[in-house]
């Protein structure tokens, strides 16, 4: 593994009750890279994600973050999982969904300090959100929501931060603004982000992954377009307006 | 009612009434905001075994209760993460086996059991002073454990898998709270009976969750609620001669059903 290498994956394989879902995955992302995973629906993009963070294990295969297992790193890792299923009345503030993203910096016992409180006030700022940050969080739009878990990842001060499918619900204007956050963020860590939005890969994306169920190009995005063309098995200006479920057959090639 | 306290019993029912506030106000709450409230329902009844096990072996009821619910805390716990059989149906199988384990060992246990009804139903006025120090100890081992835990606690009940990947030890702490759970069901026990508790663990703080959307308010309104209804029940099962645990279960049912009528009528939807 040569120095700038952060995550590092080699013949991963991982199934969920009996059906495979990831068949040996090698996959290699470097310092500060700005990768994109795509694939189909059920593809496998989400459990790869959550085998980098230690949060599923593979069948077979190792996993290295930084040269570690992920369980021992999971503080260096900024996350945004796809759904979170939560109760609306659930009694929490925008404020402190938030520093929950401190969490692991103060031991058991400690209040959140003044920096940590500076640094969730900075990360609700970047994500336009500061206004709201007494607000109920469950009375919050879904898009805002969104913002605020966005927030929240963004004040764990991830050396790698990796999302999932992260603007499904907020505005295209604010969508805009989110990458534009994140190509800032790019120039000090590594994002590794699950889209279907194309366009979003062919502006801000340096790398791109196709995943589904095996790797079928991980490198570049230049040379990679036409590859996810074949994996979806149709033209990819399609892919945004109706993903291709069943897309088996991609792998017999 | 201030007459009523020359008696030693009325001053220990007083003081059981307060100490089962402070934990139903603290643990409920987190059991409404965890949706825990079956978990807790099934290491409810599976400390019947502890009660019946303290009848065989002839030591006090609420001291054999504490190891069997702790265990059963645990055991709902570690099945769930260790093996395929899904927590519903582990809460299930406990639930009944505690049963069944209690009734066992009372027929086992030589004589008749007087005041089994007691730990069935509840009977505040009946609390000895001893139970009242075992009542008084847990509830400092709860306050402590939470004002201790309080943020990571509050996180995991919002979001575990997020909780886990900042490095909060999840299961762990997921336990811990079931202990809680299981400490709070043993300082219960005696007022309310096995059968009622889990309406003590999660009505004061469904009232409370209604008026508010902060957790140390939802914690402090809840064992408010508490104090004042036990207490209330309390006399009126006192007055009329009445079960205390069924009055007492009866008065908080009654206050919900009025307090979703004020939340809905009287004060005006935010949103």
């Amino acid at each position: 593994m040569d120095n700038n290498t952060v995550i590092e994956l080699k013949n991963i394989y991982f199934s969920y009750a009996g059906v495979l879902v990831l068949e040996d995955v090698d996959m290699v992302i470097k310092e500060k890279d700005f990768m994109s995973i795509i694939g189909p629906n059920g593809g496998g993009k989400t459990t790869l994600l959550k085998i980098i963070l230690g949060l599923l294990e593979p069948d077979k295969g190792t996993v290295r973050v930084f040269g570690n297992p992920p369980k021992k790193v999971r503080k260096c890792l900024g996350y945004l999982p796809q759904h979170i299923t939560f109760d609306f009345d659930f009694p929490i503030s925008v404020q402190e969904v938030v520093l929950m993203g401190r969490l692991g910096k103060r031991s058991i016992g400690k209040k959140y300090t003044k920096s940590d409180m500076g640094i969730c006030m900075e990360a609700l700022e970047s994500v336009g959100m500061l206004a709201y940050k007494n607000n109920d969080f469950g009375k919050l739009s879904g898009g805002q929501r969104q913002r605020v878990f966005i927030a929240r990842a963004l004040s764990t001060e991830p050396k790698i931060l990796l999302l999932d499918e992260p603007v499904s619900s907020v505005d295209t204007q604010w969508q805009q603004t989110f990458y534009e956050l994140l190509h800032g963020l790019n120039k000090k860590i590594t994002i590794v982000l699950v889209t279907h939005d194309i366009s979003v890969v062919s502006t801000y994306v340096d790398k791109i992954a196709c995943v589904n169920k095996k790797l079928y190009y991980h490198g570049s995005k230049k040379e990679g377009m036409h590859k996810v063309s074949e994996m979806y098995e149709c033209p990819v200006q399609l892919i945004t307006h109706a993903p291709s479920r069943d897309s088996d057959g991609a792998k017999d090639k | 009612m201030i007459e009523l306290l020359h008696y030693e019993f009325m001053r220990n029912a007083l003081c059981a009434a307060i100490l089962v506030s402070i934990a139903c106000g603290i643990v409920g709450a987190f059991i409404v905001i965890k949706k825990i409230v079956f978990i807790s329902g099934g290491i409810t009844h599976a400390a019947f075994g502890g009660i019946g096990l303290g009848y065989l072996l002839n030591i006090n009821p609420v001291l054999t209760a504490i190891p069997f619910s702790l265990l059963s805390a645990l055991a709902i716990g570690i099945l769930n993460k260790k093996t395929h059989i899904s927590e519903d149906s582990a809460i299930g199988i406990l639930w009944s086996v505690g049963m069944a384990l209690g009734v066992l060992f009372i027929s086992l246990s030589p004589g008749y059991a007087p005041d089994l009804f007691g730990y069935l139903f509840g009977s505040i006025l009946t609390v000895p002073l001893v139970d009242i120090i075992i009542m008084f100890i847990l509830d400092l081992i709860i306050i402590t454990t939470v004002s201790l835990l309080y943020k990571e606690l509050h996180a995991l009940s919002f979001d575990e898998e997020f909780s886990m990947i900042v490095g909060v030890p999840t299961q762990t702490l997921y336990l811990i709270l079931l202990c809680l759970v299981a400490l709070s069901i043993i300082v219960l026990i005696r007022v309310v009976g096995v059968i009622l508790i889990i309406a003590l663990l999660t009505i004061p703080a469904t009232i409370a969750k209604q008026f508010t959307t902060k957790l140390r308010k939802l914690i402090a309104l809840s064992t408010l609620i508490a104090v004042v209804l036990t207490i209330i029940g309390l006399w009126l099962s006192y007055v009329f001669n009445l079960p205390s645990g069924a009055t007492i279960v009866l008065l908080l049912t009654f206050m919900l059903i009025t307090s979703i009528g004020i939340r809905k009528f009287l004060i005006p939807r935010t949103k």
